[in-house]
């Protein structure tokens, strides 16, 4: 019997406290999908998730089953506890109205966007613009190479994958199911995912 | 103006717009993690804004450093270096976070950061591995303020690397006018909002 049981639209994001112990799955139902997420201590929101920490403590850009999440005290928040999926990012940050019209142009200005979903649920619970710090994109595949490249691919995930976050500690999830269609993230067709929570 | 910041301190200055600010290695193992925060005190760079805007997963001549809200904050003019890490980030230093306070600021303006000086190569599977030696005393990197700005600098050594921190140099004064040449549109397109 599971303590969570939910589908998010694309466009749509979830603010979930997860206790300690608890385990947190995502379900990429049609595949091709990103999920922005955000962790923090759910007693002090300043003790918050740190992608470059993170990527720094295991000395490998990419996150998948092991992976420790990290917070910018250094503290683990979590850690990747299953990943049927393989692969997935958390240098490329989410998607802004702002970053839209920088990468696709005026046109994409008022397209919604992750940030637009994370500052309407983060209000919630206190997060703000200061609190919104550089994510994890469950399921997307954004490759860097030896020469310094970066870039965004086609997904590596596909219907039915999943990845599992076990909590550290006390968390705040902060997750947008991410409504770009700019580029292959969503595989072009943003698509619904499926929370599932056990505590 | 010029400052030698010692190894293992910290400093934050403020660059006005037009102006350009020049890092120089005092010492082969020097490191300069970087915040950079753009004139209203909230807008704050953002890596990988920066990083997929311009198809990149270093810093290099050639770029525009980008905000949270997609302004540009500065132009990267000249590297003696091709690589500087912003993928590694940096353990906030007490003295650091001292610099933060006395502009208000708290670990909550803490983001991204770029580590001058440092390379942290990448392998075929996106594995890390600190590259030691990769700064030689003189390397230097030149960026022009695109709005007033107030940057940190910590120069406590990176946390991958197995030697004492190194000194860095600051020196500020006027932009040269015109270039870098070849930026991308996204990166003029983040200029333009600013001009
Ligand atoms: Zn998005």
């Amino acid at each position: 019997m599971s303590a969570l049981d939910q589908i998010v639209e694309p466009g749509a994001g979830a603010l979930l406290t997860v206790p300690a112990g608890g385990r947190l799955r995502i379900v990429d139902l049609h595949g091709n999908q990103a999920v922005d997420t955000l962790f923090y201590d759910a007693h002090d929101i300043d003790n918050r998730y740190s992608a470059f920490d993170t990527i720094r403590a295991q000395q490998a850009v990419y996150l998948t089953t092991g992976s420790r999440l990290m917070s910018t005290r250094g503290d683990e928040l979590g850690i990747i506890s299953d990943d049927t999926c393989g692969r997935h990012d958390t240098v490329g940050g989410a998607c802004s109205q702002e970053s839209n019209v920088i990468r696709y142009g005026g046109h994409t200005r008022h397209q919604h966007a992750c940030r637009q979903t994370f500052l309407t649920l983060g209000a919630h619970a206190g997060i703000g613009q200061r609190q919104l710090t550089h994510n994890v994109n469950f399921f997307m595949n954004v490759p860097v190479t030896p020469s310094g490249e970066l870039k965004f691919d086609d997904g590596l995930s596909a219907p039915g994958r999943y990845v599992e976050v076990t909590a550290s500690r006390d968390l705040l999830v902060l997750i947008s199911n991410c409504p770009q269609i700019n580029n292959p993230c969503n595989g072009w067709n943003p698509t619904p995912v499926q929370l599932l929570g056990w505590w | 103006m010029k400052h030698d910041i010692p190894g293992d301190a910290a400093w934050s200055v403020p660059v006005r717009a037009g102006r350009a600010i020049t890092l120089t290695a005092l010492a082969e193992n020097a490191n300069a993690s970087m915040l950079i925060i753009g004139s209203d005190r909230l807008d704050r760079l953002n890596i990988p804004d920066t990083l997929k805007s311009q198809m990149t997963a270093r810093i290099h001549a050639g770029l525009v450093l980008m905000s949270d809200r997609g302004l540009a904050l500065a132009t990267v003019t000249a590297s003696t270096l091709d690589w500087h890490d912003c993928l590694t980030g940096s353990i906030p230093s007490p003295l650091l976070l001292l610099e933060l306070a006395k502009h208000g600021l708290s670990e909550a303006d803490l983001h991204g950061s770029i580590n001058f000086f440092t390379k942290v190569g990448i392998d075929a599977d996106a594995r890390l591995a600190f590259v030691p030696g990769h700064a030689t005393v003189g390397a230097s990197v030149t960026l022009r303020a695109e709005q007033d700005l107030l940057v940190f600098i910590s120069t406590a050594p990176h946390v991958l690397a197995t030697t004492p921190a190194g000194g860095v140099g600051v020196q500020i004064g006027a932009a040269e006018a015109g270039g870098p040449a070849g930026l991308r549109p996204e990166a003029l397109r983040a200029l333009e909002l600013v001009r």
